[in-house]
């Protein structure tokens, strides 16, 4: 059995959170509240040292006072909490926004449309390659809206959605596996690490 | 001018980053690389932001008595505790965040086992949810069903020892699910990326026009 002290806090922690298994209890309520109130500091620390400080605080010792601005525009985004100058912080939401909008627009036509077209157009050389450019262009007449989904159009969609469930199956078993492997992750902590019952 | 200022903000900021796609040469990408900067800048605000809510929102309930406001202690206590560890950098001379700090102490024995055990927890209720959702009713949750079996047992070692004397190595439970993976998963992935990405561009240019304006909010 282990004699770390953090070890301990884990093995309970985990403990908390797993007793939810049975029921709503104070002990899963205790940890899920720890939860809570840790991550937010470790989010808040982490921007504080991996952002403020490299990007506005060294910027600004550098002389840099363009970066102030960025700074200002964080502040007001900070008077959310005050409701009666909340508004201010709109011009920061709508640089967020602005910059989110521009940088999207590039990047999903850059990533999403144009290499996703590009890795589709493959010979048609084998079954694979022919069934990613038939799911394609069905899933893409399936989310196709503006025509009613009947004779050629509709048996199109039936085909894409074949493929979306296919593709919705797969992930389902990816997702399911990642959260089982999560979970032996845990149990390989308690049970070796905690209670050094396995070597 | 509550409403102008932002919008005017968020249409030179976003094409901005058009013009320097397009022409990617100063003034314009440093521009870019400056707005990208302030945007992280901003991010990180907007974080410490939605960690004073909840302080203000917790701290209310305590003031309050409101139900369970003794778990909102607790939330307010293990956030001041690590947060104080890591501002102050206790135990550490520069970073809080590198190895062997008090911080990362905390990180690695309550923030780290937490997460994990979440996100494992959740393997249960999706077995639960599996159980009562997984039937082939019809051709299309059949599919469903069938993908999903071949790449939960293709993805195990188990999968391979029931398979591994089949000669055919195509017909092999793990080749089966990397195929599955490989095409019809990833035609029907790319058909999803393209409808998002189709609607990510029209709503970007919908912000960028000042057409929608729903996030300024009312008044």
């Amino acid at each position: 059995m282990s004699t770390d002290i953090g070890v301990w806090i884990a093995a309970f922690l985990t403990l908390g959170i797993l007793s939810f298994l049975y029921k709503d209890n104070p002990f899963y309520k205790v940890s899920e509240s720890i939860f809570i109130g840790v991550s937010a500091a470790y989010w808040f620390v982490y921007m504080i040292y991996n952002v403020i400080e490299p990007n506005l605080l060294g910027n600004l010792q550098k002389g840099e006072w363009w970066y102030a601005v960025a700074g200002i525009l964080g502040v007001m985004m900070l008077f959310r909490l005050i409701p009666k100058i909340g508004w201010l912080s709109r011009w920061a939401v709508a640089f967020m926004i602005g910059t989110g909008a521009g940088l999207n627009f590039i990047v999903y036509l850059q990533s999403n449309v144009m290499k996703q077209i590009r890795g589709t157009l493959a010979p048609l050389n084998s079954i694979g390659n022919i069934m990613m450019i038939v799911g394609v262009i069905t899933g893409l007449i399936y989310f196709f809206f503006s025509a009613e989904h009947k004779g050629l159009l509709g048996g199109a969609a039936k085909v894409g959605i074949w493929f979306i469930m296919v593709s919705f199956g797969a992930s389902f078993g990816y997702t399911v596996m990642a959260r089982i492997s999560l979970l032996i992750g845990r149990m390989h902590f308690l049970f070796s690490d905690w209670l050094g019952l396995l070597h | 001018m509550r409403r102008e200022i932002p919008l005017f903000i968020t249409a030179i900021t976003g094409v901005v980053f058009i013009i320097a796609y397009f022409i990617p040469h100063p003034p314009f990408n440093q521009i870019q690389d400056l707005f990208q900067t302030w945007f992280q800048i901003i991010a990180a605000f907007a974080i410490i932001l939605g960690v004073l809510n909840l302080m203000v929102v917790n701290g209310d309930k305590v003031y309050r008595r409101s139900k369970g406001w003794g778990y909102s202690v607790i939330i307010i206590l293990s956030f001041l505790v690590m947060a104080g560890i890591g501002t102050f950098k206790l135990g550490s001379k520069a970073s809080p965040l590198e190895e062997g700090t008090p911080f990362m102490y905390l990180f690695y024995n309550v923030y780290y086992p937490l997460t994990s055990t979440v996100f494992a927890l959740l393997a249960f209720f999706v077995a639960s949810a599996s159980f009562r959702a997984f039937r082939a009713r019809n051709k299309e949750a059949a599919l469903l069903l069938t993908a999903a079996f071949f790449v939960m047992l293709g993805r195990v070692p188990i999968g391979d020892y029931l398979t591994s004397w089949i000669p055919l190595k195509w017909l092999h439970l793990s080749t089966i699910a990397n195929w599955i993976m490989a095409y019809p998963n990833m035609a029907a992935q790319r058909a999803i990326m393209i409808g998002i990405a189709l609607g990510i561009i029209s709503t970007s240019l919908r912000l960028i026009l000042g057409i929608e304006r729903s996030y300024l909010g009312g008044d």
